[in-house]
């Protein structure tokens, strides 16, 4: 069944990814920013540089190696934001209800309307460039859809049995919020977090590509975008293979959540 | 029903207030913004020309003031003058907003005539090789990084086979638009493939297309009275959302592209720290998205009975 | 076969194909149905009758397929039509009331379109034209101020109202046959009766004869002149309505009927539990080549495991699919 491949394409993705991203200084063969010569700039890719080199005569392959840990580790500390954002919000206005909710609600409409690249280039305009100011405005700009579900889930589930039980044991409300719902809802809510990592890691690479996301040298995928088209006619590999990384990266991630949808969460209460 | 749109209308003037505070205490509280952005650039500014614009900007007044003001000129129209240019942003904006239009509906058109179709094939077509195919299409539309692709397209459509521009907006001619668009619209497509496949499938199996057949209906008439409405419906807040933030996605398409339109207006002032300008683009973006959006709930108040009288 | 036979269903076969494997839902099932008359198919769910009213109304649906027999509508095979004939045959001369009436009818469109449709499809009608027989249909499901209720929607009615839509369009071109696939089973009880009453009153006028699917014993018994009682894809027993409860010969039907709580009882033979048919419907994975209701039957012998009795003639009148109904 193609539900079934879309998880194991998902998961072989995720572990490449990351066990290049772990061991990229022992598979890259160059130093991804200080060995740069421009004898070798714009060197199409070879024997000598596979991925070719770009107009510093950096070696592209080594940076896309060095690249998947910016990736990563942005997509993933910026997603358990979002997430323990979204969660903590989510979960409180669907169990308190009353204005908390109304306010959370409108929130988040407002979260929703302002699209997260646009409102994490408005901070990064507040904030500076730098990766802090990143995490910060990617990190606190996505959290509506783990709101949304959150919110839904805690609504279906804060009338049945166990939580009534929980509530005439005497249980308090953070208990019952954090203790006998969360891990009850947690499926859907995990198929929207890997789905939201890949997010994460796109729209990285659209602020780094803008110039105004991870300041280079450092070696982002999206950055290495950012000056190719300047040398597509000549030098187009230097725009094919940060790319392919970064979708073949994506891709993963969307397939494992919609592998881990069909797993957990067969009625796709995680739609988004 | 009236009472139902104004209820819909008030609820949208409620988020734009809020819109409106949020990206007036986003540039205001933190400290230090607006004369750091000016005198932070390694830029040499006279520390007399800088009071003067801090003055001649009220950032010496409480808070609540400069928001009452800020209010005030919005209403009027007036977002302030522009750092980098010195013309009113309002001016601006308007002179770049047609050029972002079109490409946003350009876009969308792409979506919802390659989109909405292919959802139907693999609906109809349900697990064979057709329906693999129109959902992997799909899931890599989802995942392919959109300026990646503008690149490939660069490079393939207008580079090697020297098919159309590569990038500019030329006299805003057609040719110019198809690639930017069809940059900007390949998520929303198969994200629209997507949901319409979904829907498809919902209202396929639904019993009142049971009862149709047994009314001695021919399929094409079935597929035409009976499902494509309610398929659509099902469709609709899809597109909305989607065009909705068409303003915000071309952020990057227009750098990219070259395209004289918003979102390229929003990375060069971001890049100069030029807070009013800033403002005003952000400030349209969710506009937009508001208005698309509340039109689209008004449409629903207009096809779907079920909302109308409840 | 008789120039008073409507519908002649001649050794059905249904099977559900899944993976290149396919599984007999409904074998070798015989029955006719004479003009006006008004005849029930009953059964657990789960045995098939609903598979066959699709059948004979053509709406078989992947993976779904008829692998044998003959059905004949007023004297053609309904197997040779064509695409188009079977059309013009559906809802104009068979037609069809489902079960579930909050589902069945289009959200979206008006009902006074959706009953026009009908008009529209098979005389030829305008739009306009449409709307106002409409109306007359709707007046003769009872439906009060039909001229305005037309200009309503679905979710604005009440189960019983849309059931009642339903009748109106699967009767508004007199039908020689309305199949009803257990019409009142999602109504609330009060107006069950009701419903059948006006189901029963319009067909009578018209001369259309009626398919009753149901479960429900006390409903056939009371309407119907004769009764198919099905278990696990085959007809076990086919009697007049009047015979069958008073005196039934297979084991399934003395069980279900013995199964049936009864007013008054307890009053005549004390306090008893409620007999019950041991065991569950076999799954359709799981049939046997023998008789269906075999492994739950108190009489079964080696010969009911090993071979499907044939379908043989009572004395008097009807037929029985067991050997032993001595």
């Amino acid at each position: 069944m193609i539900f079934r491949s879309n998880l194991i394409v998902g998961l072989t993705i995720f572990a490449l990814v990351v066990l290049i991203a772990v061991f990229a200084p022992l598979i890259a063969p160059y130093d991804p920013i200080s060995h740069s010569n421009l004898l070798y700039a714009e060197e199409a890719p070879g024997a000598q540089f596979w991925f070719g080199t770009d107009e510093q005569g950096r070696d592209i392959f080594s940076r896309i190696m060095y690249g998947a840990r910016i990736s990563l580790m942005i997509g993933l500390a910026v997603q358990t934001m979002n997430t323990c954002v979204g969660v903590l919000l989510g979960l409180s206005a669907g169990y308190l209800g009353g204005w908390w909710d109304e306010f959370v609600q409108s929130l988040t409409n407002l979260m929703l309307a302002i699209p997260t690249v646009v409102f994490a280039l408005a901070l990064m305009a507040v904030l500076g460039p730098g990766i802090v100011s990143l995490l910060i405005a990617l990190g606190l700009t996505d959290w509506a859809y783990s709101c949304r579900i959150s919110r839904a889930q805690v609504l279906t589930h804060k009338s049945q049995n166990y939580v009534q039980a929980a509530r005439t044991m005497g249980y308090g409300r953070l208990h019952i919020m954090f203790r006998e719902i969360l891990p009850n809802i947690g499926g859907p809510l995990i198929v929207v977090a890997t789905m939201g990592i890949g997010s994460a890691i796109m729209a990285e690479a659209a602020l780094s590509f803008l110039g105004l996301g991870v300041v280079p040298p450092a070696p982002s995928w999206g950055g290495m975008l950012a000056r190719a088209r300047e040398q597509l006619m000549v030098a187009p590999w230097v725009a094919l293979f940060p790319g392919l990384a970064l979708f073949i990266t994506v891709l993963g991630f969307n397939m494992l959540g919609d592998g881990l949808r069909d797993l957990l969460d067969p009625h796709g209460k995680a739609k988004r | 029903m009236f009472l139902l749109i104004g209820r819909r209308l008030l609820q949208s003037m409620v988020t734009v207030i809020a819109a409106v505070t949020l990206i007036f205490l986003l540039f205001s509280v933190i400290p230090g913004t607006f004369v750091s952005s000016l005198a932070g650039d390694k830029r040499d500014i006279d520390p007399k020309v800088l009071e003067r614009i801090e003055t001649e900007l009220g950032l010496n007044d409480p808070l609540p003031t400069r928001f009452a003001n800020y209010i005030g000129n919005l209403v009027r129209g007036d977002l302030g003058t522009s750092f980098a240019t010195q013309r009113p942003v309002t001016a601006v904006l308007s002179a770049r907003i047609w050029a972002s239009f079109k490409l946003a509906c350009a876009a969308i058109g792409f979506a919802v005539i390659v989109g909405l179709p292919l959802g139907f094939v693999a609906a109809v077509k349900q697990g064979t090789w057709m329906d693999t195919t129109a959902m992997m299409t799909a899931v890599s539309g989802l995942s392919i990084p959109a300026f990646w692709f503008g690149l490939l397209t660069m490079y393939f459509i207008s580079l090697k086979l020297g098919w159309l521009p590569t990038f500019g907006y030329g006299n805003g001619g057609f040719r110019h638009l198809i690639l930017p668009a069809l940059t900007l619209g390949i998520a929303p497509m198969a994200l629209l493939a997507r949901t319409s496949r979904a829907a498809v499938l919902e209202t396929m199996n639904a019993d009142f297309i049971r009862t149709a057949r047994s009314k001695g209906n021919t399929e094409t008439r079935i597929v035409v009275r009976h499902m494509a409405r309610n398929a659509f419906v099902l469709v609709l807040t899809t597109i909305g959302l989607q065009f909705g933030s068409m303003l915000g996605g071309s952020v990057v398409i227009e750098n990219l592209f070259a395209w004289p339109g918003i979102g390229a207006l929003l990375t060069q002032s971001v890049s100069m720290r030029d807070i009013p300008m800033v403002q005003g683009c952000i400030l349209l973006i969710v506009l937009f998205f508001l208005v698309i959006n509340t039109l689209v709930d008004i449409a629903y108040l207009l096809i779907d009975p079920r909302i109308r009288y409840r | 076969m008789t120039a008073q036979t409507i519908l002649q269903v001649d050794k059905l076969s249904i099977a559900l194909r899944l993976k290149g494997q396919g599984f007999p839902a409904v074998s070798n099932l015989s029955f006719s149905v004479e003009r006006g008359e008004v005849f029930g198919l009953v059964g657990e769910s789960g045995c098939g009758k609903s598979l066959c009213a699709l059948t004979i109304a053509g709406l078989l649906r992947d993976p779904l397929h008829v692998t044998g027999g003959r059905i004949d509508f007023d004297g053609q095979d309904i197997n040779r039509l064509s695409n188009r004939d079977m059309r013009r045959l559906r809802g104009n001369r068979v037609a069809m009331i489902f079960q579930e009436p909050m589902t069945s009818l289009n959200p979206l469109m008006t009902i006074g379109d959706q009953i026009g449709e009908m008009f529209e499809l098979h005389e030829n009608m305008s739009r306009r034209q449409a709307r106002l027989k409409a109306v007359e249909s709707l007046e003769q499901v009872q439906v009060p101020s039909p001229e305005r209720r037309i200009r309503d929607y679905p979710h604005q009615l009440s189960g019983g109202m849309r059931q009642r839509v339903m009748i109106a369009i699967a009767l508004a071109c007199n039908p020689a046959l309305l199949i009803a696939d257990e019409p009142t089973t999602a109504l609330d009880v009060t107006i069950q009766a009701e419903i059948v009453e006006l189901i029963l009153d319009l067909c009578k006028a018209r001369g259309t004869a009626v398919l009753m699917i149901s479960h429900d014993l006390g409903l056939v018994a009371r309407i119907c002149n004769r009764v198919a009682v099905m278990y696990a894809g085959s007809i076990v027993e086919e009697r007049a309505a009047s015979e069958v409860f008073v005196d039934p010969r297979h084991p399934y039907t003395q069980g279900l009927l013995a199964s049936l709580p009864r007013l008054g009882r307890r009053l005549q033979e004390g306090r008893k539990p409620l007999m019950e048919i041991k065991g569950v419907v076999p799954a359709l994975t799981e049939r046997g080549p023998g008789c269906g209701f075999a492994p739950r039957c108190s009489k079964a012998t080696d010969i009911c495991w090993a071979d499907m009795p044939a379908a043989t003639a009572l004395s008097g009148s009807g037929k029985i699919r067991c050997y032993h109904h001595g």
